[in-house]
């Protein structure tokens, strides 16, 4: 029997994880159809980094299911994995290899058999062509997020995971890095992110979900003026 | 599952080339074990009988539990273990990678521990090549496969560099035992095909138990 990996949207039903008796995310529901930018929103402990491991199927929910297209993710084979990407708030990248041998690493474990090209390719849109074969302990915050960001990419996922990607980045690098975003949804992916950095994401989601305490309080759709609705967010009563 | 094992195995002995960070702190470590018991317990250059096999076994768990720790550290401060967990290959192939990784290691510290303890002990470990392979590779394995497993499972313990040999020792005791007296029949004078042969089967089941239980139980610990 083959199985479809495809998904046009992943699904988010009441999912809740909860580590002992603390609830890191409580009964959260949104859908992140394809070619869109879902953001989520809040301050630190609020559940994002803990749903996104969820979404990358690092951690099972307590609760509730994910779904990508038709299929439940806990029967989800490992292949499922080949389409998604992530960008940690770690890099996920080896200090002692270059940032070329990095990404033809994660290339290969992709699956991609043209490595050393896929890796090539990568390092040209990360600007950082020149600095390829120079090892990744020597670069700096925003040249390791640069390349963090285009391993997570290198397999072109279908659902990308972006954990504080603007992190380290300075103007002209966050400015690269929304038009890749918006690249790779006219490209078709589903992108989520959880950022702090409300000024960047203003104008860029297509849906902001906003969590407290593990808890999404409010979403909003095409959301303008984000600080504003995040403000009245976090100190407005829980929807849930 | 052969392709990834292999790609996680060339970047572990990349990385480590580069750093040597490993294979200098774990051959330190042996090399002072040895010694410290060759003053001890030689005399007028002989070493007490069946001495050198316990002697070198222990130089041998002692370097393979630093390996151990230090292999899954690395992968912890930059949480590359995750992406690892990541990649659409069987979680299994994770593992494979990882325990080549760690026995290529071990075998290299092997290649200096054996000469260096039949030296400083005058014992005829050497007398036998292939019989002190093999116990030497079964036996490597055997610790090597739990090991593996069991920082794989601690990486993100608190207090991992503890835990590690609190675990690990009590149950890789059957193949240090086996290890050891396989060595020590290798040292006799007449060497008895039958015991050897008895250490050396039961050393490759427990390697058969051992891999088969780490495989089949690796992708649930990691996945939570």
């Amino acid at each position: 029997m083959s199985l479809s990996l495809d998904f046009d949207r992943v699904t988010v039903d009441e999912v809740s994880r909860h580590f002992g008796r603390r609830r890191a995310v409580s009964r959260v529901s949104f859908v992140a159809p394809r070619g869109s930018i879902i953001g989520l929103l809040g301050p630190n402990g609020a559940g994002k980094s803990t749903l996104l491991a969820m979404l990358a199927t690092l951690l099972r929910p307590s609760g509730g299911s994910i779904r990508y297209g038709t299929l439940q993710a806990a029967d989800a084979p490992p292949e499922l994995r080949g389409r998604i990407g992530v960008l940690g708030h770690d890099l996920f990248l080896y200090p002692e290899l270059t940032a070329r041998e990095n990404l033809a690493f994660f290339a290969g474990l992709y699956g991609r058999h043209d490595a050393d090209d896929a890796a090539r390719a990568a390092l040209m849109r990360a600007g950082l062509a020149d600095r390829g074969d120079d090892l990744v302990s020597s670069f700096s915050r925003g040249m390791r997020q640069r390349v963090a960001l285009e391993r997570a990419l290198i397999h072109d996922p279908r659902l990308a995971l972006l954990d504080e990607p603007f992190t380290g980045l300075d103007e002209s690098s966050t400015r690269a890095l929304v038009t890749r975003l918006q690249g790779l949804r006219e490209s078709g992916a589903a992108i989520v992110l959880a950022t702090h950095d409300l000024d960047v994401a203003d104008g860029l989601l297509d849906e902001a979900i906003f969590l407290r305490e593990g808890r999404m309080v409010d979403s909003l759709s095409r959301p303008e003026g984000l600080r504003a609705a995040y403000r009245r967010a976090m100190t407005g009563p829980s929807r849930s | 599952m052969i392709r990834v094992a292999w790609l996680i195995l060339r970047k572990d002995l990349t990385v480590e080339v580069r750093s040597k960070e490993i294979v200098y702190t774990t051959l330190f470590f042996a090399v002072s074990c040895v010694l410290v018991f060759a003053f001890a317990l030689v005399r007028e250059g002989r070493g007490p009988e069946d001495g050198a096999a316990g002697i070198l076994w222990i130089a041998v768990m002692f370097a393979g539990n630093l390996a151990l720790g230090r292999t899954f550290e690395r992968e912890r401060q930059s949480e590359t273990l995750r992406a690892l967990l990541l990649a659409p290959a069987s979680r299994p192939a994770v593992y494979v990678g990882k325990l080549l990784g760690i026995l290529v290691l071990l075998f290299g510290a092997e290649l200096l521990l054996v000469p260096l303890v039949a030296l400083l002990f005058q014992a005829r470990l050497l007398s036998h090549p292939f019989w002190l392979t093999a116990i030497m590779t079964t036996g490597t394995v055997g610790f090597a496969a739990v090991g593996t497993l069991f920082a794989a499972m601690l990486v993100r313990a608190r207090s991992r560099d503890v835990l590690l040999p609190v675990l690990l020792y009590p149950i890789t005791v059957p193949v240090i035992i086996a290890g050891v007296r396989g060595t020590a029949t290798l040292l006799q004078p007449e060497l008895d095909a039958g015991i050897i042969r008895f250490w050396f089967a039961l050393l490759v089941t427990f390697d058969v138990v051992f891999v088969t239980l780490a495989l089949w139980t690796f992708e649930a610990v990691m996945t939570d």
